[in-house]
């Protein structure tokens, strides 16, 4: 029986991170989930506004619940508050909004009537992260459909901040999680548990200062590398760039650093269901990791 | 050595002016320097994290304002998890940077960055820096 | 039915007439007030918001146009006493009401980007490259709803970010680039610039090309229709009045 699901997908992963969605829905097909994407959603902000005197900043995740009250209204979902995010920056903007709006009655009144022409939020939804969906599942379930061997891929989990902290929206252990290296255990990969798993990438200092964010590249890349790691996974597109465009410019700063390819969590697990490699998208990771999966006989 | 600081009225309105935008009691601080061993842009930063707060405390505004490290944090949200004394440390860079930016005070000129580098980041470093460095 | 029906329009025509032809005020039997630029003035009902501050006195030499809802020039910003919405219109397409406090935008304040719409790649990250503040936006909808033309500004700012080229251009599509939008924005977006960015990128590389066009194209190109535009190009000014009113008055070949 189909799971469907109200998803939200973020703006980069209809651009520059299209791979992290057509390997998702390509995965979620395998298992039974239909990921049903929000009519009309609006971008939600990607960081958190975090001082207590603002209201405006919460206008964009707000929004974006109403859409999953309409969903359900329109008959799209069948009574279905769960919405999955699979961008680490939307889960946790999404999920921060939704919390202060359930501890805030004050506050969701004065949303509610700015956005008169919208039905009202009452708290109905939930924000969860795709990796969670899967827990849930089981990861015995995922394992099922494991087809290819990768038991030759090493391959480092990375959570960045965003899925972890603050605590309340945690998808796992703050301090030590394991839900990246369970998934990767039942796809048959060898998980590189490593101590810069959860380090900042440096998030938007990409824009302004890059050689700062290429300084915490090296930090985690060689990390992981020293650990073991021939890969590093990844749930948020813009670690995924931080971590692998910016080898870039951490070769500049460290001539000897030699980096790894950087995949989203969603392509290995298509590599290991056996989707098709045009899903997978590698055309839009910047260090191309094709030619490790051919040397291990994973890709043709 | 020690250092002889008075606190005015102007500090005294200042360190509540945060604590209010902020949400959280500054005072209970107790300067363990767990924040400033967790932060990941510290060797960016000009004062720690542990200094902020203390500086905060003090009620410095000048000196804060001014810091680079309030505009280098990137939110990641360490310093909180790890404080014994449960403070957001994350939610008093913002209430510092949020002085500055509410005065219309723009710490990014998106006009300034390349069309090249325009092509080739994401939308969410865009809006991620815009909240955080723009007005 | 007939003679109630004319005595309505009878009506009709008797209000517009006042403002253009000067009638005899006490013919008007309803007027209501109107404030412009703070000041009260007394106009008859059923008049254009542009009719009645003209027959207010005031003469347009700015936020006039086309008088038809098509330019955008005549942007108007309004609010109706005991309502603190804030409220938008075309004057020369909305009825004044009783209680308006009206302004006119004739202006609203924006750099076009310059780009060579030759030289782009068909990216949607163009949007951001010309207009980065569009990242600024926060969903407010306040463009949305200050739009005249009621179209879905925030989805198409929203399309422009996610880099949709044709979503940008078909919800843009009826946008007459009267600068209520963004004068409103907070985020300090330009909307209409963006959408004639993404109409003018979906058009160039987005559609195919008409066929007939690309034929016809050809065809001028290839000189078939040289005769006709030197003749044309000769005529004296009376031939090319009588040429240009024959034509108009033949039955349209398509």
């Amino acid at each position: 029986m189909a799971m469907k699901l109200p998803y939200y997908p973020g703006c980069t992963l209809k651009t520059k991170a299209k791979n992290f969605e057509t390997s998702t829905l390509a995965v979620a097909k395998e298992l039974d989930i239909e990921l049903v994407e929000l009519p009309k959603w609006n971008c939600c902000g990607a960081v958190s506004s975090i001082v207590t005197d603002d209201l405006m900043h919460q206008l964009a995740p707000a929004r974006n619940f109403v859409r999953v009250l309409e969903m359900n209204k329109s008959g799209i979902v069948d009574n279905e508050y769960r919405l999955v995010a699979l961008c680490s920056m939307c889960y946790n903007t999404l999920k921060r909004t939704n919390l202060l709006l359930k501890n805030d009655h004050e506050k969701l009144k004065t949303i509610n009537d700015f956005m008169y022409l919208e039905e009202d939020y009452n708290n109905e939804v939930e924000v969860v992260h795709f990796l969670e969906i899967l827990r849930d599942i089981g990861f015995d379930k995922v394992k099922e459909k494991v087809k290819v061997d990768l038991s030759s891929l090493k391959i480092a989990p990375y959570y960045g901040c965003l899925l972890l902290r603050p605590k309340e929206i945690a998808i796992d252990n703050t301090e030590d999680p394991r839900i990246e290296s369970d998934l990767l255990d039942s796809l048959g990969v060898k998980p590189i548990d490593n101590p810069f798993k959860k380090m900042c990438c440096g998030a938007h200092q990409t824009v302004q200062d890059k050689y700062a964010v290429a300084r915490n590249t090296y930090t985690i890349v060689s990390g992981a590398i020293k650990a073991g790691a021939e890969a590093i996974i990844t749930s948020c597109p813009l670690c995924a760039f931080n971590l692998d465009n910016r080898q870039r410019e951490a070769k500049e700063l460290y001539p000897d650093f030699e980096g790894v390819p950087i995949l989203y969590f969603t392509q290995v697990m298509g590599l290991a269901f056996g989707v098709p490699e045009e899903e997978l998208g590698f055309d839009l990771n910047y260090n191309d990791p094709r030619p490790l999966l051919r040397e291990k006989n994973i890709l043709k | 050595m020690s250092k002889t600081v008075e606190i005015t009225k102007e500090a005294d309105q200042f360190l509540k002016k945060i604590e209010e935008l902020s949400g959280e009691k500054i005072t209970s601080c107790i300067q363990c320097g767990i924040c400033s061993g967790s932060c990941p842009m510290i060797n960016e930063m000009d004062l720690t994290p542990a200094q902020i707060m203390s500086k905060t405390q003090l009620g410095q505004e000048e000196e804060l304002l001014n810091s680079k490290s309030i505009w280098i944090c990137a939110s990641c949200f360490n310093c909180k998890v790890r404080c014994p004394r449960d403070l957001d440390l994350a939610k008093v860079a913002e209430a510092l940077r949020q002085v500055v930016l509410r005065k219309a005070v723009d710490k990014i000129n998106i006009d300034a960055i390349s069309p090249e580098e325009m092509m080739e980041l994401p939308q969410i470093a865009l809006v991620a820096a815009c909240r955080r460095l723009t007005n | 039915m007939e003679e109630k029906r004319r005595d309505l329009m009878e009506e009709i025509a008797e209000a517009n007439s006042s403002a253009s032809s000067g009638i005899d005020d006490k013919k008007i039997k309803h007027w209501i007030h109107i404030y412009v630029l703070g000041k009260q003035y007394k106009v008859p009902a059923s008049l254009t918001i542009m009719q009645a501050l003209e027959y207010a006195g005031y003469r347009f030499n700015k936020s006039v146009g086309c008088r038809a809802g098509f330019c955008g020039a005549c942007s108007t910003m309004y609010r109706v006493e005991g309502d603190y919405k804030i409220k938008t219109a075309l004057a020369c397409q909305t009825m004044a009401e009783d209680g308006m406090y009206l302004v006119q935008i004739p202006f609203s304040p924006a750099v076009k980007a310059k780009y060579d719409i030759n030289n782009e790649p068909y990216d949607g990250n163009v949007f951001l490259k010309y207009y980065p503040e569009l990242a600024r936006c926060v969903s407010c909808n306040t463009c949305t709803k200050t739009c005249p033309q009621d179209l879905q500004v925030m989805d198409y700012v929203q399309a422009a970010i996610k880099g949709d080229f044709q979503k940008v251009a078909e919800w843009s599509f009826d946008c007459i680039q009267c600068g209520l939008c963004a004068v409103r924005c907070p985020a300090e977006i330009v909307q209409y610039h963006a959408a004639q960015l993404g109409r003018r990128m979906y058009g160039k590389y987005g559609l195919s090309e008409e066929p007939n066009i690309v034929k016809r194209v050809e065809e001028i190109m290839s000189g078939k229709f040289e005769e006709e535009f030197k003749k044309v190009m000769s005529l004296q000014k009376d031939e090319l009045e009588k040429v240009y009113v024959k034509q108009q008055n033949e039955r349209e070949i398509y």
